[in-house]
């Protein structure tokens, strides 16, 4: 496979390259995929600490006296009664309900908000801002994703191994919360949040430190991870991936994510279509799903149920977590019953799987 | 077994001739680390029919399925449920607990559209 020269870089490419990464093209970027393995990978994030480049994710600073009411309007919950500090995952909705996308908004000060949209969406979701932005004088945008690079340091040992190298402590900081500080010497903001399941955190540095301060966390035992292990873990927490588990052509009520929404706000610009899919109900239903027999669901497969097809997997992989082979995807809402039994079409044999609970994989904490 | 005894094909599996007309099959490290993890692998049950260079089953590393396609014509006559229980097999020890059939043969003269391990190896780079 060759990688299109078209491709853009993070500030990490080079680091990845060196550590023997292999690179595929995701959302427009040259990303690693995995180093040496996938599970090893995955395994390091549920045992340990492992590190990802999350640089290609957008990083939209909405600024200025609009800046909150122009993101109630657009955001799924409403920016305004949002504390300083504070991080809120949350979607982006058209007219019609559909998902442009879902992001994580931070409050860094009360006219200071950190938007961050996945790679693939962050020329939709700024186009979206600067429709429903009625009063540009009072808000303004700025793209720095150029200027900085994202880490996500994710695990359970994640915390202490970076309080070790921070001028603060974090051990402190709550789940969704954030703190601006220095990592080594070079300022960084870091959030309590990520992808992956496990605790950890995402850190927002200058782009030029970004190879230095992930070489300092492999130093103290941390785990090169690529997007690979990134993709399981995410599934095997019941996190949905823009694109595949859910798009414009479906909503949150759809998607199971109704308690990231509050759709009866004045302003809002999905709140019409969102009241009504709340009121009326959905006929289709993103369900979690096991596999009872022997096969892979993945991406794209037929759902069967009785004979004939009534959806379709949205993301399918094997779980080393839980040593079973998971997946998510659309069915309609009658068959959406934690345990009612399916077969998915894998290359033309209908395999029989389980309708089962999310998430498949929940942290023990302590 | 050292690798430079085996017969390769195009598609990465080895060819391991044990006996007249009994030969071991398995995919190459080459094929393997390519794959990534493997995960999952399907084959035919014995007594089934193996046509040189068409399917003999799949395999699956996290993000990927592959086809695997038998080196050679004959009848399974042993299976390796080592592999199916534990893929990673493949993975840790391609040309050894990694085979995957054991086949008897129905022409040893096919062996002649396999390549050398010389001729693999030199596959291998001018696609590099």
């Amino acid at each position: 496979m060759s990688i299109s020269n078209d491709l853009k870089q993070t500030a990490l490419y080079d680091t990845h390259v060196s550590l023997g990464a292999r690179i595929v093209p995701f959302g427009g970027w040259a990303m690693p995929i995995q180093y040496e393995s996938i599970l090893k990978e995955a395994r390091a994030v549920r045992s340990n600490v492992g590190l990802f480049d999350v640089s290609h994710m957008g990083r939209l600073k909405i600024q200025g006296s609009g800046a909150a009411p122009l993101l109630s309007r657009v955001l799924s919950v409403g920016a305004i009664s949002m504390r300083v500090g504070r991080a809120r995952y949350c979607l982006i909705c058209n007219e019609e309900g559909g998902i442009i996308d879902d992001c994580i908004v931070y409050r860094n000060a009360d006219e200071d908000f950190l938007l961050i949209p996945n790679a693939a969406n962050t020329v939709a979701v700024t186009d979206w801002l600067a429709q429903w932005n009625t009063k540009p004088d009072t808000v303004s945008i700025t793209n720095i994703t150029p200027e900085t690079a994202m880490i996500a340091v994710q695990g359970p040992q994640s915390a202490p191994m970076l309080n070790k190298i921070t001028a603060d402590d974090i051990l402190s900081v709550l789940p969704f919360s954030t703190i601006h500080t220095q990592i080594d010497g070079t300022d960084a903001m870091l959030a309590r949040t990520g992808y992956t399941g496990e605790d950890g955190f995402e850190v927002i540095a200058p782009e030029n430190e970004a190879a230095r301060l992930w070489m300092l966390l492999v130093e103290q035992g941390a785990a090169s991870c690529g997007l690979g292990a990134r993709d399981v873990l995410r599934l095997e927490a019941g996190l949905l991936l823009h694109g595949n588990d859910m798009s414009v052509d479906t909503n949150p009520y759809e998607a199971g994510l109704e308690r990231f929404v509050r759709p009866d706000r004045r302003g809002y610009v999905a709140r019409a279509a969102l009241l009504r899919a709340r009121d009326e109900g959905v006929e289709r239903k993103l369900v979690g799903f096991f596999m009872t027999g022997r096969g892979i669901a993945r991406h794209g497969y037929a759902i069967h149920k009785e004979g004939r097809e009534i959806g379709e997997v949205t993301s399918g992989s094997p779980s080393s977590s839980l040593d079973r082979n998971i997946g998510l995807g659309y069915v309609p809402a009658d068959y959406s019953a934690v345990g009612t039994p399916l077969q998915i079409d894998i290359r033309g044999r209908l395999i029989d799987a389980e309708v089962t609970s999310l998430p498949f994989y929940i942290r023990s904490t302590k | 077994m050292t690798p430079e005894n085996l017969k390769y094909s195009e598609e990465h599996e080895w060819v391991r001739v044990e006996s007249e007309g009994i030969a071991v099959v398995g995919i190459t490290d080459f094929a393997a680390e390519s794959l990534g993890d493997v995960v999952f692998v399907e084959l035919p049950d014995v007594g089934a029919k193996l046509t040189q260079f068409e399917k003999m089953g799949e395999i699956e590393s996290v993000k990927a399925v592959s086809d695997l396609y038998s080196p050679v014509s004959g009848t399974i006559a042993e299976r390796n449920d080592s592999v199916i229980d534990s893929p990673e097999l493949v993975n840790d020890s391609p040309f050894e607990e990694g085979w995957m059939l054991r086949v008897s043969i129905d022409d040893s003269a096919q062996l002649n559209n396999l390549m050398s391990h010389t001729e693999y190896q030199a596959m291998l780079e001018a696609q590099a």
